[in-house]
């Protein structure tokens, strides 16, 4: 009896979350990690949304770079530190890092 | 470009002639030598040209080795100290040091664009040289898998700075 009662509202506060959601940041924005680890990002490819957060988790005792070839980003990661960004802008990025120009990685954002 | 090339063939034949001299590779507590000293020698380059270099992004370069470098060495410090090896001096690691004072001399006579210059190629060439050596004997040789792993993260390292040298002296022209 109790839970069929509750049942309507629950679902209309849900509603109204995932409507004011939609207006605000996509309803479905997600925390993505890439790990830094021994000069290389892993995954070398992920796919990810406008509105996302990028977890970047430096494991070396190196400073590195997340910067996209196009402009769009450029995240600086101190030794053994995490750092958050949140995508921007939808597109196909290739990205490097400035300091070890071969560590190179593709971040695909949707719209 | 004469100078470059001959300095990078230099400094091969010195690592490839004073291990083959021994007539068998190099053992772990000196490939540990070896690749440490590798380091010393670029952030010695690096100090040098933090005081005399005149270009920014050279300056900035150079920042950047010292960082990285005494980065690399600590771990490296820690590793054989976890694995109970001491470094050992060897001949490759004598006639690396002496060929790198000799061109750290050679750099002090330079003054601005042809200092920053002179550094940077040979920048581009001493990582060069090294990542030869990483490739084809210190990493092949290397029995611990721990030191050979980080032989392998070194190995990047230096491809990498070796690339970010290029771009920077590419700019400089």
């Amino acid at each position: 009896m109790r839970p069929g009662r509750y049942l309507p509202v629950t679902a209309a506060s849900v509603m109204a979350v995932l409507l004011s959601g939609a207006i605000a940041v996509p309803a479905h924005a997600a925390t993505i990690q890439i790990t830094i680890e021994k000069m290389e990002f892993a995954p070398a490819e992920v796919s990810a949304r406008v509105g996302d957060t990028i977890e970047w988790i430096n494991k070396d005792v190196l400073a590195h770079t997340a910067t996209a070839r196009n402009g769009d980003f450029d995240v600086t990661t101190p030794p053994k530190k995490t750092v958050t960004s949140v995508l921007k802008k939808a597109g196909t990025v290739e990205y490097y890092c400035r300091y070890h120009p071969n560590m190179k990685a593709v971040l695909r954002i949707e719209p | 470009m004469f100078v470059r090339l001959s300095t990078a063939l230099a400094a091969l034949s010195l690592l490839g002639s004073a291990a083959l001299a021994q007539g068998a590779k190099p053992t772990d507590p000196q490939i540990a030598h070896i690749a440490y000293t590798a380091g010393v020698i670029d952030i010695a380059a690096a100090k040098q040209a933090i005081s005399k270099a005149s270009n920014k992004d050279v300056k900035a370069f150079a920042q950047d080795m010292v960082r990285d470098h005494e980065a690399v060495n600590k771990q490296a410090l820690d590793l054989v100290k976890k694995l109970k090896v001491t470094p050992e001096d060897n001949d490759t690691s004598k006639a690396l040091s002496k060929q790198a004072s000799e061109k750290l001399a050679e750099l002090a006579k330079l003054k601005g664009a042809d200092y920053d210059k002179a550094y940077v190629a040979n920048e581009v060439a001493y990582h060069k040289t090294v990542n030869g050596a990483l490739e084809t004997q210190l990493i092949p040789s290397a029995s611990n898998p721990e030191l050979k792993g980080l032989l392998q993260t070194g190995l990047k390292l230096f491809q990498g700075h070796q690339q970010h040298a290029e771009h920077v002296a590419a700019e400089l022209k």
